[in-house]
Order: structure tokens, then sequence, then C-alpha cells
């Protein structure tokens, strides 16, 4: 057992030494391990409080108090930024290992047990698929409201159901391999095989997933904070203050530019991670399927 | 191959009777219905019941459920509960505006997408590839709203070029919606050219080191020739799933993009539903979405038949 965690322990250090190896997978890890320690230290570190108005100077420009200028209602916009992933990344980053989890177990246990739960469960996954983007979400924000307590599972409920797809796939290609039909002779239960057999032939494939998956959550969340259905005000988040600024766009551009380069650099470097990833475990993402 | 047909329609009518069973079923499992949405605050006592008795929420679900589905087969939504308007009445000049947004991205979007990614797959690795292929990761990454609104800060506001939003009114002629209406379709047509480029690029990568294309070249074929008879039809054919896909990401990029250009369209119906809590209004807009989704498939899917023997030979002998 011992052997077999040294042997995973080397296996990560050659993984992310692969993964930085490339420029574009090392500007991305450093995004994103930049953006994690953003929103770990940010209430430690800015300068006024996210709530704290002053309404002599609403919509001021960049100054030496305020570096990127003030909001509409005279709020420290470079406060705003600062603070403004931490809901987002909190919310997806346990929505997506959760999602990842469900979807994952689900598409392996459809995959390996075929027959018609699979044949029933993949036209149920084709039929929520039907509704494209965001308008699951949406659908079922109307039903039960806003809120972290609503959003957490539902993002995790609708990023899992494409899982399902993709880890069924992957757990085809092992099941039909000899070693499982050699385990199954053996007489392993069904939860043996799956853990032994096939999670440690799928988790690479798993893992590239997961990083996309998440990048597409914070897409969705923020576009729904966009649009008025994510993070409640006077809370700070990125989608919701570019909606907000976007009021007055002519006027104090920097209250724009300024969330919207936060959240592009964090997407952007999620996503190079994501392909240095694919590149790193010799999985190229570029021949998948697109949905 | 009528059978083929045939199959594929009735998996098409499956997925969309799932559909309005999870849409209904999803809507009857929330607290409240129509009549606390409608009454609001008075929705209790007397009042509630006539109101139910009215909307005929006392029959059992099933038969409310058969008689709405019937009625959407018939393309009659019901009404809505703010108002009571006939939904589809609401929904008709909206649904076309969607229509005209996204037959501009796509009519702009596919040639566009198919010629970059032509580009770039005969150039790989050279610069006009690096280039487009980076332009094209950065339109994936970049969420719609956001590339909206740097769109209208660049264009509508420092530049003054074209208009930022939409004034039009829902029901004016579509010509009305011109000048306003190229930011919109130009965001939607981003996304969608960079997924298609990027399929296209691959494939064109693999029909060009091909066997048969290779064999061309040998023969001592002009290079055009090669391109153009051997490789590029059997590079473009599964274009047309691609396609297919991302005109449903179109469907759901509506939404947004319609909501930042203040476009009376589906999308912005609704976001609109969706803060009245109008269910009715929701059910009848997620059931037209889902339908044009699966019929864009069905019409891919009939076409990558039609157009590759391959296929359905390959899929006939399958069943």
């Amino acid at each position: 057992m011992s052997a077999l965690t040294a042997t995973r322990r080397r296996r990560a250090g050659a993984l992310l030494r692969d993964l930085v190896a490339r420029p574009s997978g090392a500007i991305g890890v450093a995004l994103v391990v930049a953006h994690a320690l953003m929103a770990l230290f940010s209430p430690w570190l800015v300068p006024y409080d996210y709530k704290a108005m002053e309404a002599t100077i609403t919509l001021a420009e960049p100054s030496a108090a305020h570096w990127l200028g003030t909001d509409h209602l005279g709020r420290d916009v470079l406060t705003r930024v600062m603070l403004g992933g931490r809901e987002a990344l909190v919310i997806t980053g346990i929505a997506t290992p959760v999602a990842m989890l469900w979807g994952g177990l689900a598409g392996i246990w459809l995959g390996l047990r075929g027959g018609w739960p699979d044949e029933v469960a993949m036209r149920l996954v084709d039929a929520f698929l039907a509704l494209p983007g965001i308008l699951p979400l949406l659908v079922l924000i109307t039903v039960f409201g806003t809120g972290g307590e609503v959003l957490l599972p539902t993002l995790a409920f609708f990023f899992g159901i494409p899982v399902i797809r993709v880890a069924r796939a992957a757990a085809h290609e092992v099941v039909a391999r000899d070693f499982v039909a050699a385990a199954r002779a053996r007489g392993h239960a069904p939860l043996d095989i799956v853990r032994r057999e096939i999670l440690p032939n799928v988790t690479d494939t798993l893992l590239v997933e997961g990083a996309m998956r998440w990048s597409w959550m914070l897409l969705g969340f923020s576009a729904l904070s966009f649009l008025g259905f994510g993070v409640a005000p006077p809370r700070p988040d990125w989608g919701l203050m570019i909606s907000d600024a976007r009021v007055y766009m002519s006027l104090a551009p920097w209250g724009v530019i300024a969330p919207v380069l936060a959240l592009s650099t964090l997407i952007i470097g999620i996503n190079l991670t994501a392909d240095a990833l694919a590149g790193a475990l010799g999985l190229d993402r570029g021949r998948k399927a697109v949905i | 191959m009528a059978g083929l047909i045939a199959g594929r329609l009735a998996l098409g009518l499956v997925t969309l009777w799932l559909v309005s069973a999870i849409i209904f079923l999803g809507v009857e499992a929330l607290p409240g219905d129509a009549c606390t949405a409608i009454l609001e605050r008075d929705a209790h006592g007397a009042a509630l019941e006539t109101c139910r008795k009215a909307l005929g929420l006392e029959t059992p679900a099933l038969e409310r459920y058969l008689s709405w589905a019937a009625g959407v087969a018939r393309g009659d939504f019901g009404l809505s509960a703010h108002g009571q308007q006939d939904i589809a009445g609401l929904v008709g000049y909206r649904m076309r505006n969607s229509f005209l947004l996204a037959a501009g991205a796509l009519a702009v979007g596919i040639p566009l997408a198919i010629a970059l990614g032509v580009v770039a797959g005969l150039t790989r690795d050279r610069w006009p590839d690096l280039l487009f292929s980076t332009g094209a990761i950065l339109a994936m990454t970049i969420p719609d709203f956001v590339a909206a609104t740097v769109l209208i800060l660049v264009f509508a506001i420092w530049l003054g070029w074209v208009p930022a939003i939409v004034l039009t009114p829902a029901d004016a002629p579509p010509l009305e919606f011109f000048p306003e209406f190229i930011l919109a379709s130009t965001v939607l047509a981003m996304l969608m050219v960079a997924h298609v480029m990027r399929m296209v690029r691959a494939s064109v990568i693999e029909a060009m080191s091909s066997d048969y294309v290779q064999m061309a070249t040998l023969k001592g074929v002009p290079y055009r020739q090669v391109v153009l008879r051997h490789a590029l039809p059997n590079a473009l054919l599964p274009a047309i799933n691609v396609i297919a896909l991302t005109v449903a990401w179109l469907l759901g990029g509506v939404v947004v993009v319609e909501v930042v250009f203040n476009y009376p369209g589906l999308g912005r119906l609704l976001v609109d539903a969706i803060s009245g809590r109008d269910l009715p209004v929701v059910q009848a807009i997620t059931m037209i979405v889902a339908a044009s989704y699966v019929a864009v498939n069905l019409v891919a899917d009939l076409l990558g038949l039609l157009l590759n023997p391959r296929l359905r030979s390959y899929r006939a002998r399958q069943r």
C-alpha cells in the first residue's frame, strides 16, 4: 500500500511538472492560483468596506484613494472586484466535485450495467440536454427561487447530467477490456470491479472533464448573477457588478472593465489549465464531443 | 432509408415528450400553483377556490397534463398567469425576432467559420492557424455577456458606429431592427464561429493526413484539386452535426444576449417571466426552445444520412 501511495505521489509531482512545462499551462496555473489566493485573503487585503457608500463621490475616476474609481453608489470598485469572485468560487468549487461525483458514478454504473436502465437513463439525459445552456437553470430558479442554498444543488445537479454521458462512454471502453472480464471471472463484486478496475482507468478523463465543467459552471453562475438571479446585492459579484455598471458605461467605463478583466482572467486560466491537464495526461480534448 | 428516417423522427418525438413531462412535473412539484401566482396576497379562502375552479386546477394532474400537452401540440399554450394574456400571441413576434437574430448569426457565422477552419487546418501550426486558433479559444472562454458589454463599450460608446441597445417594439417589421441588431448578432456568432472553426480545422487536418489524400498527391494531382476535390468534401461532412449543436447553444445564448441588448425576443420574455414567476409562460418558452433544438438536430441527422452513404449503410447494418 505504501509503495502505491509513493507511486501516486510521484505521479502527482510529475503531472504538476508537465502542467507547467508549456507556457500556456504555466500561465493558466498561475492565473488560477492567483485567483484562489485572492479569494482566500482578500477580506484582509481590501482597502474599504464593500458596502460603504459615499454619496459625494459616485462614479469617481480612478485616483490615489480609489485605484479603480467608485461605482454608482460611491462604493470602491477595487474592493468589490477583489471580493467579487469569492461567492462564485466557493459555490462552483463545491458544486463541480459534487456534479463530477454523482454524474461520474451514475455514468460508470450505467456503462457497466447496460440493458434497459441504461437505455432509459440515456433518453432522460438527452431530454435534459435538449434544454440548452442556462435555460434549465432558469426554470429551476423560477421554481425554487435564488440564493446559494438553491444555486449550489441546482448547479451540481445540472452540470452532472452531461458528465453521465462522458463517464458512461469512458466506462464502456474499459468494460470491454480483458482485465474486467478476468475480474468478473474471478468473482469480484461489482463494487470492487468499479473501484479497482474501472475507476483508475477513467479518472484521467473525468479530471479533464471536471476542469472544463468548472469553467462552464463559472460561466453559468456569472450569467445568472448578471441576469439578477445569482448573488443578492449588496454582496459583490463580478457578474452582478458588470450588470450594474453597464448602465453607467459611458461615464465610468472602469467600473465595467475591472470585473470583466477579473472574470475573464479566471475563466481563461481554468481553460488553459484544463488544456494543459489534457495534454499532460495524454488526452486530446479537441477530438471530443462538444457538449 | 425510410425506416431510418421514421426512427429518427420517433426518437425526436420521444425526447420532446420527455421534456414536456419534465417541465410539467417540475412546475407541479413547486409549492403553490397558477392561482397563488395570479392572486398573490389574496390567495386564500373563497377567492382561491373560485380561481382554481375557473382554471380547472381541481382536476387530477394527469388530466391537466394531457390537456396542456394537447394544447401545446396544436400551438395553444394557454393563458399567462399575469394579465391572463394568450401566450401564443405574446410569443409570436418575439419568436420571429429571436429567429431573426439567430439567422443573422448563422448566415454570417457558418461560412466564416468554415473558411477560417479550412485555412487554419491547411496551415497547421503556422501563423494563420495560431492566430485563428488563439482567437477561437478567446471567443470560447469569454462569457457572452462580457463580450457583449465590451462590444457595446467599444463600438457603440467609444466609436459611436452602432446604437448600443434596441428600442424597436417587438411587432415592428424585420427591417426596422437592422442597424441595432448587428452587435447582438455578432456576439451570438462569435461563440459559434469559434466552435465550428475548431471542429472544421480538426477534420481538415485529419483528411489531409489520410491515405487517399497522400495517394492523390503522389499521383501528381495539383494541390488545389487535392484540397477541393479530395479532402474538403470528406472533412466538411462532420461539420453539419457540430453546426446543429452550436445552433442549440445559440438558442441558450440568446437569453443573455437579448437582455444585454434589450432585444425584444423570446429570451428577454423568458427572463421577464421568471422575474414575475409567470410559470405558464416559462413552460411555453422552454417547450419552444426544446422543440427547436430537437428539430435542428433531426435535420442535421437527416442531412448527414443524405450526404454520407457510408453512414446510411453502417447504421442500417447496426440494426
